[in-house]
């Protein structure tokens, strides 16, 4: 299994070159970062190379990595010292520094029955943007709305960029890590005017479990054979 | 002579062949689709969004809210991704069990789709037909569970209990005699692997049924023969997977391609369509119930005889029994960790799929190493297969794009998530 995986590994490095970056991945997946430009001959090379014939594209991800590795637990009013919480404030868990916005694109191949994570960050973080597969995988269409729509990640060469699963007319990007869980605006009948009418939001957001990050030896891949 | 002009039609949200809330805008050239352009989100929830903001194990039941129709499936993709980080192995027990319960979740599927796809297309009675079978699954689900539909029953580690000794009955009332009763617990005297048993010898005889209404009725296939076609490298390039892919003629399953838990062991075939057709697609699907059937049975047998953990001994995602509990302090300690705070997940993404029975159901996760996912994104078959649904209808009549509607097997739950 693993060995298929490293050729697979190398076949795409030879093909791709330095700029493609194999990522740290769990046992049977393979990972690679890809920068923004230059990516669509990158793509179409992996779908067409007859070593690779990634024909399938399963699934395109947008990711905010705005609070990665940031925790809930804040101790500022209580003390330092004394009982130890098992909670590293510098972060044990990951930490990112980078472009704040990426899609992840989920290949596969049918004919080869490979899998292939492909991780793209958009370089600028205010007004991210990526040029659009949709000429190379015709699925992608709705793939690409989504994740403007959730993500404001504007893509290049799109036929009909909409937005796809919020309210018509509705403001900003749900799935952003600063956009507030309970949203800004609600909506209700109002009787009085006879339509749906929008309102500031009147909940309080309530964290009830915490946000922690721990590590826990256990399951360190080093530790863990020895 | 009056000029002739293309109209526009309002299709849904609420209209009961549209599978939910779809709502569908048509240009129409009389009563020919010239386009159509799907408008979803009307039951958009952000599950994935409020799953950042809860522990892991607290979003196995917001699964099930995705594809309301196969529950289970959709667990089963969301633990696997969490035990594909933690690097943790399910005990085969647990295994079996799972894979029995996505076999009786792609019956189950299965058998909405077909009273679903019939009911809309104008056959009645298989609606009720299928009703009928359904009931006993769900059944099941209830002896495992608790619940009929959303039952949460799957775990990182395995799942959370072992079958159960003993079905739900049938009681007396006023408008069930007990004579009655006693016929209809006849099969519920046993254990729930015997109702499972009893069940799946049972079935093929009532796929029978469901076959001699449609497979040769010359309305049915009056309505689906060379409907919704499309091509293999179409349906490759459109991202099907399942059924709809299969319809298309390529062999493509991941519990043949990639097995994940016990599927390698299970003796079963992947059924093939040829034309492309809505009507291939319809046949693809009743040779999968059978071939489930089969799986099932398997299963079945396998759990017999081989008694054993249902849950990983792994002191972070498994809860210590009561009696642990009671006596032993370091046990209570991880009993409150584990149900307040959770169990943090290293650092990594990954993406793990499941044949559902609508195709593959996906999940990535990223984790930073919290006790909550980063992000959560959820790869559904129907997002993918409904997004087709402009290029298939167009062309067709307006009665077909409730047949197409029908054979993409859509459900919203999953497709606005």
């Amino acid at each position: 299994m693993s060995a298929r995986i490293e050729a697979l590994a190398s076949v795409i490095q030879a093909r791709l070159g330095e700029s493609a970056v194999r990522r740290a991945a769990v046992p049977g997946d393979l990972s690679f970062d890809l920068p923004a430009e230059g990516m669509l001959p990158a793509l179409t090379l992996l779908r067409d190379d007859p070593e690779l014939r990634f024909e399938m594209l399963i699934d395109i991800a947008g990711v905010d990595y705005l609070d990665y590795g940031r925790t809930e637990w804040r101790t500022t009013d209580s003390a330092n010292s004394g009982f130890g919480r098992g909670v590293n404030a510098s972060g044990q868990g990951g930490s990112h520094d980078g472009p704040r916005f990426a899609a992840v694109y989920q290949l596969m191949s049918v004919s080869r029955n490979e899998r292939l994570t492909v991780r793209v960050f958009c370089t600028d973080s205010e007004e991210p943007s990526l040029p659009s597969v949709v000429d190379i995988w015709a699925c992608a269409n709705w793939f690409e709305r989504e994740a403007f729509d959730l993500f404001g990640i504007v893509f290049h060469g799109h036929p009909d960029l909409r937005r796809i699963l919020t309210d018509y007319g509705f403001i900003g990007h749900p799935f952003r890590k600063d956009f507030p869980l309970i949203g800004n605006v609600e909506v209700r009948y109002d009787e009085t005017v006879g339509r749906v009418v929008y309102e500031p939001v009147q909940l309080v957001e309530r964290i009830l479990v915490p946000r922690v990050i721990r590590d826990d030896n256990r399951y360190d891949a080093a530790l863990k054979d020895s | 002579m009056a000029e002739i002009r293309n109209f526009t039609l309002n299709f849904g949200p609420q209209h009961p062949a549209a599978h939910g809330v779809l709502r569908l805008v048509l240009e129409m050239d009389g009563e020919t689709i010239q386009k159509a352009d799907p408008h979803i989100g009307l039951l958009h929830r952000g599950t994935e969004k409020l799953a950042e903001s809860k522990p892991f194990n607290q979003s196995i039941g917001y699964m099930d809210r995705l594809d309301y129709v196969s529950m289970m499936c959709n667990e089963h993709a969301y633990v696997m991704a969490i035990e594909k980080l933690l690097g943790i192995k399910v005990p085969p027990r647990a295994q079996h069990i799972r894979v029995m319960f996505d076999e009786i979740t792609r019956v189950l599927n299965h058998l909405m789709w077909l009273g679903a796809h019939g009911l809309d297309i104008g056959a009645m009675t298989v609606f009720l037909f299928c009703f009928r079978e359904r009931e006993d699954l769900m059944d099941c689900y209830e002896a495992v569970s608790g619940t009929r539909m959303h039952a949460t029953y799957y775990r990182p580690g395995g799942v959370f209990r072992d079958l159960p000794d003993f079905m739900p009955r049938y009681e007396a009332s006023r408008w069930r005699s007990q004579k009655d009763a006693d016929r209809r617990n006849e099969a519920r005297s046993g254990s729930l692997l015997d109702f499972i048993d009893d069940f799946t010898r049972r079935f093929p005889a009532c796929i029978d049924e469901y076959e001699t209404l449609l497979t040769d009725n010359r309305i049915w296939k009056q309505r689906t023969v060379n409907i919704g076609v499309v091509s293999p490298e179409r349906a490759l390039q459109l991202g099907f997977t399942g059924p709809m892919l299969r319809g298309s003629g390529i062999a493509w399953d991941l519990r043949k391609q990639q097995p994940y838990e016990v599927y390698a062991d299970m003796d079963f075939d992947i059924p093939v369509g040829k034309g492309g057709d809505c009507y291939d697609r319809y046949l693809v699907r009743i040779e999968e119930m059978r071939q489930s059937n089969r799986i099932i049975q398997q299963c079945v047998a396998w759990l017999r005889a081989n008694p054993g953990p249902v849950m990983v001994d792994e002191r972070k995602v498994r809860p210590p029994s009561r009696e642990e509990m009671k006596g032993d302090m370091e046990s209570l300690i991880h009993h409150f960790k584990l149900f307040t705070e959770g169990y943090s997940v290293p650092v990594g993404d990954t993406y793990a799929a499941v044949e559902a029975p609508k195709g593959e159901f996906g999940i990535y996760l990223v984790s930073d190493g919290a006790n909550k996912p980063y992000r959560l994104k959820c790869r559904a078959p129907g997002f993918v297969h409904l997004a087709s649904l402009a290029e298939m209808v167009e062309g067709h009549m307006l009665a077909d794009v409730v047949a197409v509607i029908g054979t993409q097997d859509i459900v919203f739950g999953e497709v606005d998530r």
